[in-house]
């Protein structure tokens, strides 16, 4: 049985709320608010991308690991903001940790679900007994446009996750993905900004592919939503997961602890992974917990996880999700912001 | 070895020169040298010089030089210890004369630092310090000093006001400097407005980017005789090392090199601090010149604030300290400096300082550094 | 503009902290050296730096150099690590009025900077409040 050995996770200190963004754009606040359930985002510092991310998750992934970093033998990072178009964010990753040289490297692209691809591929190398442990990093340092409605939401965030046979904290008990080609949003190469298809983004694209996936999983567990103590989707925004929850039929207590984007705002590859993160970090052996992931373009991994007891002696060896989205938090005002996220147009 | 002594100096006024060039302003100076000594033959030339290379472009630089001087064939060497340079280029041209190896060297110290921009000038400067392990994080000459001032005060309670009042006495010096690019004078509190440079230094607390030469003559103290000229000598030369990076000094508030250099120049000369009548000294920050008196035992570590309140080192004060103006008020084209410190003690010990003459001057003490005190090359010079 | 050679050669000691210790006197030598300055021994062992310590001194670089001008204002520190190894780097996610002489911090990952829009990205560490 294989599953997941360690995890980790890493948010930015800034944030900024969506009333600042909203004043500059002359929008209705409260109506996006309620509207998007968004209180707030993550704003990545502009030393920071998604290989510095990845670097301070995994770490974190490795003190509850407790391995040797040499022993990892897949390392994949799963991003649409990779740093650079040609060169792995994988390579940095793996030499930061002490994996390198015996070590396969992949980088990942699919919107937001490119995270659960690499959870999906070290989880399959893992049973197939390729590598003893493989690495899984989701994380995202996501732009949206000035202006746009996505500019409230896209926030940055990495989580990380180790697997393996033995040690396990959580068992892998079952995958499954539901794939369909459906552009809902994209981004073209040398384009800044991605666009997307407005209201084509909701029932064609996220709830068609987290549906299908939830029912499809669930189907081959011969599961239904009461046998699971926890949830997570994927949260582009904080209606789209409880409506995905709601229609499947899983509670608001189920899907809470990994509930994340009021207060993070959409950290695309790292979303469900960082739902995932929260939820691991309170717990308790024998829970079983549903991950349903979503990437436009489109698709949606399902996961179910089985917690084991080694959860109670790992959860502190590092630091928990709840505590980096809710401490020491720095707001920061939208020029602060444009100026971080490079969106103000400097000379030469 | 011989005794050496130095029989010309030359120096032009220190500044942003837009219209000279780098050659320009060494030849000028050198050929002011050269007259004031009344000699037109050389054996050798020694050039002190930072970084003309990131500077204006230009290596192979002390070849370059004499041929602009008229001086091919002679031997010219460039010799390089960041900000002490000059300091090295004289400690050169002096064993050269010391050992017999040549009789008349012309030493000079060049630098051309306005051909580049504020922030390439600032990456020029930084190449003093530890370019991977401190210049790679993004420190600059004015943070390494600003974090030694930090632990400074932390440690023996100086004050902002104390580094203030560096500036002040050596803009009242410098404002007597007819050669000083800025010859104005500031308040305390004019150093306390003015812009930050690197927390807790101010720009009135840094050294200016400066154009400018200076240039000595050397030769052996006999022949110096025979030509009927004050003669004034080299009569202790000091030069040491110590870690290039600030962070593997043994105390970050303390420079070693100027001690050791210091304590090896003066055993030289058989001389005590207490016998030495003026000081020019690297006062690149304000805070250096504090660091600096208690390295070379003007007064005791942790002291060196308190001696400038107390005026211990002003013009008038038992130990006069940067009559020139120093670094601040004279300028630092970096490779010059250590040449120039040079010029002002001589024209101090013939009795040629006009407005800030110290009376009867007889010996003088130069302390030129590199970087954050990697490098110090301290001389002692006297009238007969 | 350098060829990536000179910042890829650290890698071993910006990514993972790798330094060497003198087997005569106990030296840390961070980056790693072929003579130790404190006995002029030349063994070596190898060993890593503690990634927690306390600030000894600081400062705010505001006037910077290439290629940080991008950067200023940002905190600069020395830090004396668990191990006693000193070390220099930024200091970041902190108010500048929260810098304090003995302030606790700890080594993170973090890009230090880019050589323009096509050029190579520089990573290393950078010290954060403990």
């Amino acid at each position: 049985m294989a599953g997941i050995v360690g995890y980790g996770a890493y948010i930015p200190r800034n944030r900024i709320k969506v009333e600042e963004i909203a004043k500059v754009w002359g929008a209705d606040a409260p109506s996006y608010k309620k509207g998007l359930m968004l209180e707030e985002k993550s704003v990545p510092s502009p030393d920071q991308d998604t290989i510095t991310m990845s670097v301070e998750a995994s770490k974190n992934a490795l003190r509850r690991a407790g391995i040797d970093p040499r022993e990892i033998g897949a390392v994949y990072v799963g991003s649409e903001s990779h740093p650079y178009a040609v060169k792995p964010s994988g390579t940095v990753l793996a030499e930061a940790l002490n994996a390198t040289p015996e070590v396969h490297t992949a980088d990942l692209e699919f919107a937001c679900k490119a995270g659960t691809e690499g959870m999906f591929i070290a989880l399959s190398l893992v049973q197939a007994a390729a590598v003893k442990y493989g690495l899984a990093v989701g994380a995202d340092t996501s732009q949206g446009a000035p202006g746009d409605a996505l500019e409230y939401s896209t926030a940055a965030g990495a989580a990380a996750f180790i697997f393996g046979k033995d040690k396990l904290v959580a068992e892998t008990l079952h995958t499954y993905s539901y794939t369909t080609d459906t552009p809902d949003f994209w981004r073209r190469e040398y384009q800044y900004y991605p666009q997307h298809g407005g209201r084509f983004t909701g029932d064609p694209a996220y709830f068609s592919h987290i549906l299908g996936a939830a029912r499809g999983i669930m189907a081959k567990a011969g599961m239904k939503p009461a046998d699971f103590q926890y949830v997570i989707f994927h949260q582009p925004n904080g209606k789209f997961p409880l409506r995905a929850g709601e229609i499947l039929g899983f509670s608001r207590k189920q899907i809470d602890p990994g509930w994340l984007v009021p207060k993070l705002g959409n950290t695309y590859s790292g979303s469900s992974p960082l739902g995932l993160t929260a939820t691991l970090d309170i717990s308790k052996p024998e829970d079983m917990i549903l991950l349903v992931s979503y990437g436009s373009g489109a698709g949606s991994d399902g996961f179910i996880f089985r917690v084991t007891e080694r959860i109670d002696e790992v959860r502190n060896l590092a630091p928990r999700t709840r505590d980096m989205l809710d401490r020491n938090k720095n707001y920061i005002d939208y020029g602060m912001y444009a100026k971080y996220r490079r969106k103000i147009r400097k000379a030469e | 070895m011989r005794d050496v002594a130095v029989i010309g100096i030359g120096m032009t006024k220190w500044g942003e020169l837009w219209k000279k060039s780098l050659r320009t302003i060494f030849v000028e100076s050198a050929l002011l040298a050269l007259d004031d000594a009344g000699v037109d033959h050389i054996d050798s030339m020694v050039v002190g010089c930072m970084s003309s290379g990131l500077f204006v472009g230009q290596e192979h630089l002390a070849s370059l030089l004499s041929d602009y001087l008229g001086k091919n064939p002679v031997p010219a060497a460039r010799v390089e210890s960041a900000c002490s340079s000059g300091g090295l280029a004289l400690r050169q041209g002096f064993i050269e004369v010391a050992s017999g190896m040549s009789d008349i060297v012309l030493v000079g110290g060049v630098e051309k630092m306005t051909d580049v921009t504020g922030c390439e000038a600032t990456f020029a400067l930084g190449t003093a310090a530890d370019q991977e392990y401190e210049g790679f994080h993004g420190l600059t000459f004015p943070g390494l000093y600003a974090m030694m001032a930090v632990a400074h005060m932390h440690k023996y309670g100086t004050t902002r006001e104390q580094m203030a009042l560096v500036a002040v006495k050596n803009h009242d010096n410098g404002s007597k400097n007819p050669l000083a690019q800025y010859p104005f004078k500031v308040t305390v509190d004019g150093v306390l407005q003015s812009v930050l440079v690197a927390d807790p230094l101010r720009i009135l607390d840094c050294s200016p980017i400066t154009d400018g030469a200076a240039a000595v003559i050397l030769c052996p103290a006999d022949r110096a005789k025979k030509m009927k000229k004050p003669v004034i000598r080299i009569t202790g030369s000091g030069q040491a090392t110590d870690t290039i990076a600030l962070s593997s000094r043994k105390e970050m508030t303390w420079i070693e090199s100027t001690h050791l250099a210091g304590q090896k120049a003066l055993s030289m000369a058989g001389r005590k601090i207490g016998d030495i009548d003026l000081f020019e000294v690297h006062d690149c920050f304000t805070i250096a010149e504090i660091m600096i008196t208690e390295a070379l035992g003007i007064v005791e570590k942790g002291r060196g604030g308190k001696a400038v309140e107390e005026g211990l080192t002003s013009l008038k004060g038992k130990f006069p300290v940067n009559p020139s103006g120093g670094l601040k008020a004279k300028g630092h084209p970096v490779g010059a400096t250590g040449v120039a410190q040079a010029v002002e003690v001589v024209k101090q010990l013939r009795g040629e300082a006009a407005e800030r003459q110290i009376k009867g001057a007889k010996r003088g003490l130069t302390q030129n550094m590199g970087g954050t005190g990697g490098s110090s090359v301290v001389h002692v010079l006297e009238a007969e | 503009m350098p060829n990536p050679a000179k910042a890829w050669r650290e890698y071993p000691q910006r990514y993972r902290f790798e330094a060497e210790k003198c087997t005569k006197c106990g030296y840390v030598a961070f980056p790693p050296r072929l003579v130790c300055p404190q006995c002029g021994n030349r063994k070596f062992t190898k060993t890593k730096l503690a990634e927690t310590g306390k600030l000894l001194t600081f400062t705010i670089i505001r006037v910077p150099p290439k290629p940080f001008e991008d950067q200023a204002p940002y905190a600069v520190g020395i830090a004396e690590l668990a191990d006693g190894v000193k070390l220099t780097a930024q200091v970041v996610d902190c108010d500048f009025a929260g810098l304090k002489v003995g302030m606790p911090v700890r080594l993170e990952f973090r890009k230090l900077y880019e050589e323009g829009e096509a050029g190579v990205i520089y990573y290393g560490y950078k010290f954060v409040p403990e």
